[in-house]
């Protein structure tokens, strides 16, 4: 077997390989359901109309996809540099851990929301900032130093839960204190249950956006990415250059713990993320590393997540059947996109 | 202080350590002989747990226990296949492939779990691997209870390790495999498939990997539990780099690391362990990984072609 370069891919080619990935997952899927005995179709018509088939689902799904875009945006910068941030979920938690210390009273109305998104985003970026300095400076690679800060920082949550952030009046459940009013993101529309975290992160994916194609640090950050000793050949500053990825994708995935609790929650658990930082991974990689495609694939994701959850309950497949097909999609994605690339020759 | 000397000195704290790193030796094996082909396998976190699951499941269903081992094994190799077929002739990502086996061996034994025991409180027990007892070997003071009580399948971990290190070392099939990882181009020039060589190489060591994570079901625990492999997979990515890609510094590394994992959890029980909170200790094991692969960056031999895709005639 051979790979031949195509030279200029067909359009029919480019988007006709993502499609067919995607209609193999729908099929992955009906299999799955025949196997936990159920009716295929009907399992997929219980995932569709549970994530997007009355109001309550709708908005359910969109607040799903609002950590969702942030953590997306936070591996999409990062990976786009080749910069392998796997540690958005520690960076997630760091940004919650902020929205509960500054949003418990120490600060006031006006000033609370615009400050501790702002220290939350600090916060995140310190986290992520440790294993780049190690990659920059030490060349320790920064994939595996990611993953294990994630563990490390679950457990300093739960420390922080059941020692100095405990809620007194918790009933004994390790959560923190909630927080106060002024420190909460309001709905977009009353009544309605969808915070403006969400329009948080449409604006984020905009700023990402325009960052990467109007600035300079986006030609930059690419232009590592896609050749790092040719970039360090043009004169480019690459180390600086990864630094500030970092403290941008460390940033978002702070905005997304952030958002969960001033927006979603209003307290902090341990629970908080069900792997919303490792989700952002398939967000990312579906997106093809777009930051606009990020929210399209954030809301697919959670629809996933959403619809699975519901089906479950109606139909008694496992719910665990999202995290498989959203894990084949990823695969199946990746495949497809060299193969828009890429002829395969057999000899 | 004198608690440390206490914990320093017992048989038990010998004993545990060489059980916690058994798991370890396994799947850093299997992550060594990907990497030494070539190939990054961040498979690893979750082909241990489906090795944990489908060890589990086989003797929960009533296979003997070496059966669950195989049939742990099986289910390794297979997810193996995935990632070889994906990153090696294709030469996709091999963090991306790797993180999606990961994601996908994890909540396909999630799913599978739940599938077989939906109403499940408690999770089932299996009667798990017994300590050996070993004519006269067993009852020697101290090191009878380290070493000769420990479960067979500790001792199929050390013996896998020494196979890993001679098969690599000292077979012409070792030489192809490091030079797959060295120097893919002169593999091809002496007629080999580096192809080949690195899918065998990532099968054999996600089946590997996989054993491991059976020890935690079959020999450590006698249950299945979810988020039981804990990280132990990445962990053993830093094994392999503070073992330098040598079997035996990596087994080294494991039980280095082991001992101090056995020394933390008693170190909870002493004083100490009432000033500081439990979550410091826990966290320990992560932080000393990372502190070893920063000690090691100056010296680490990487595999030179690790991470490259290798493309006939390209270069």
């Amino acid at each position: 077997m051979r790979l031949d370069p195509i030279a200029a891919p067909s359009l029919r080619r480019q988007i006709g390989l993502p499609a067919l990935a995607l209609l193999a997952t729908i099929a992955v899927a009906m299999m799955l359901a025949l196997i936990a005995g159920a009716n295929p179709l009907a399992t997929l018509g219980l995932i569709a109309k549970g994530a997007v088939g009355s109001k309550f689902a709708a908005l359910e799904t969109l607040n799903r996809a609002t950590p969702l875009i942030f953590t997306g945006l936070a591996v999409a910068v990062a990976f786009r540099a080749k910069l392998w941030n796997i540690g958005a979920e520690a960076q997630l938690y760091a940004g919650a851990i902020v929205a509960v210390l500054l949003g418990t009273g120490v600060l006031g109305a006006p000033l609370v929301l615009p400050v501790s998104a702002l220290a939350a985003m600090l916060a995140g970026a310190l986290v992520l900032l440790g294993p780049v300095m190690l990659k920059t400076r030490l060349g320790v690679d920064e994939v595996v130093t990611t993953l294990l800060l994630n563990f490390v920082m679950l457990l300093f949550v739960s420390y922080l839960l059941e020692g100095p952030m405990k809620d007194p009046m918790g009933m004994g459940w390790p959560k923190s204190a909630a927080l106060v009013k002024e420190a909460r993101l309001p709905r977009i529309v009353d009544g309605l249950r969808l915070h403006w975290g969400f329009a948080l992160a449409l604006i984020a994916a905009v700023a990402v956006w325009v960052i990467q194609t109007r600035s300079t640090l986006g030609f930059e950050m690419r232009a590592v990415g896609q050749n790092r000793e040719a970039a360090r050949f043009a004169g480019m500053p690459v180390n600086v250059v990864l630094v500030k990825t970092a403290l941008l994708s460390g940033g978002l995935a702070a905005l997304a713990g952030w958002s969960e609790v001033a927006g979603l929650k209003g307290h902090l658990s341990s629970d908080l993320s069900p792997g919303f930082g490792y989700t952002g991974i398939i967000v990312a990689m579906l997106a093809l590393l777009h930051p606009l495609g990020v929210v399209l694939s954030a809301l697919f994701v959670a629809a996933i997540f959403v619809g699975s959850d519901s089906m479950s309950r109606a139909a008694g497949v496992p719910t665990y059947i999202a995290d498989m097909l959203l894990a084949t999609a990823l695969l199946f994605m990746v495949l497809a996109l060299m193969l828009t690339r890429y002829r395969v020759v057999w000899k | 202080m004198s608690d440390l000397f206490d914990i320093l000195l017992s048989v038990s704290f010998w004993a545990a350590a060489i059980r916690i790193a058994s798991p370890l030796i396994f799947a850093t094996m299997g992550e060594l002989i990907c990497e030494r082909a070539g190939v990054l396998n961040l498979g690893i976190e979750g082909i241990m747990v489906i090795g944990a699951f489908a060890g589990w499941m086989a003797v929960y269903l009533g296979a003997p226990l070496w059966l669950g081992v195989t049939a742990a094994m099986a289910a390794g190799m297979l997810f193996g296949l995935l990632h070889a077929t994906l990153t090696v002739p294709f030469g996709l990502s091999q963090h991306v492939v790797g993180l999606g086996v990961t994601m996908l061996a994890t909540s396909t034994s999630y799913f599978a779990y739940r599938l077989a025991l939906p109403e499940v409180t408690s999770p089932p027990k299996i009667t798990p691997f017994a300590p050996m007892d070993l004519p006269v070997l067993s009852d020697i003071p101290f090191f009878g209870p380290v070493l000769f009580q420990q479960t067979a399948l500790t001792w199929a971990a050390l013996i896998c390790a020494g196979l890993v290190g001679f098969v690599l070392f000292r077979t012409p099939l070792g030489l192809a495999v490091r030079a797959a990882g060295e120097n893919p181009a002169a593999v091809e020039a002496q007629g080999l498939s580096v192809t080949g060589l690195r899918m065998g190489a990532v099968i054999v060591g996600s089946g590997l990997m996989a054993v491991g994570g059976s020890f935690l079901t079959l020999s450590a625990f006698s249950s299945f539990f979810f988020e039981m492999v804990n990280g132990r997979g990445w962990i053993c990515i830093a094994l392999v780099v503070f073992g330098a890609w040598r079997p035996g510094k990596a087994v080294l590394g494991a039980l280095l690391f082991a001992a101090f994992d056995a020394l933390q959890i008693r170190l909870q029980q002493t004083p100490l362990g009432a000033h500081l909170p439990y979550q410091a200790f826990l966290m320990a094991p992560y932080l000393l990984s990372i502190l070893a692969l920063i000690l090691m960056s100056r010296r680490a031999e990487v595999p030179a072609a690790l991470m490259v895709p290798y493309r006939k005639g390209e270069r």
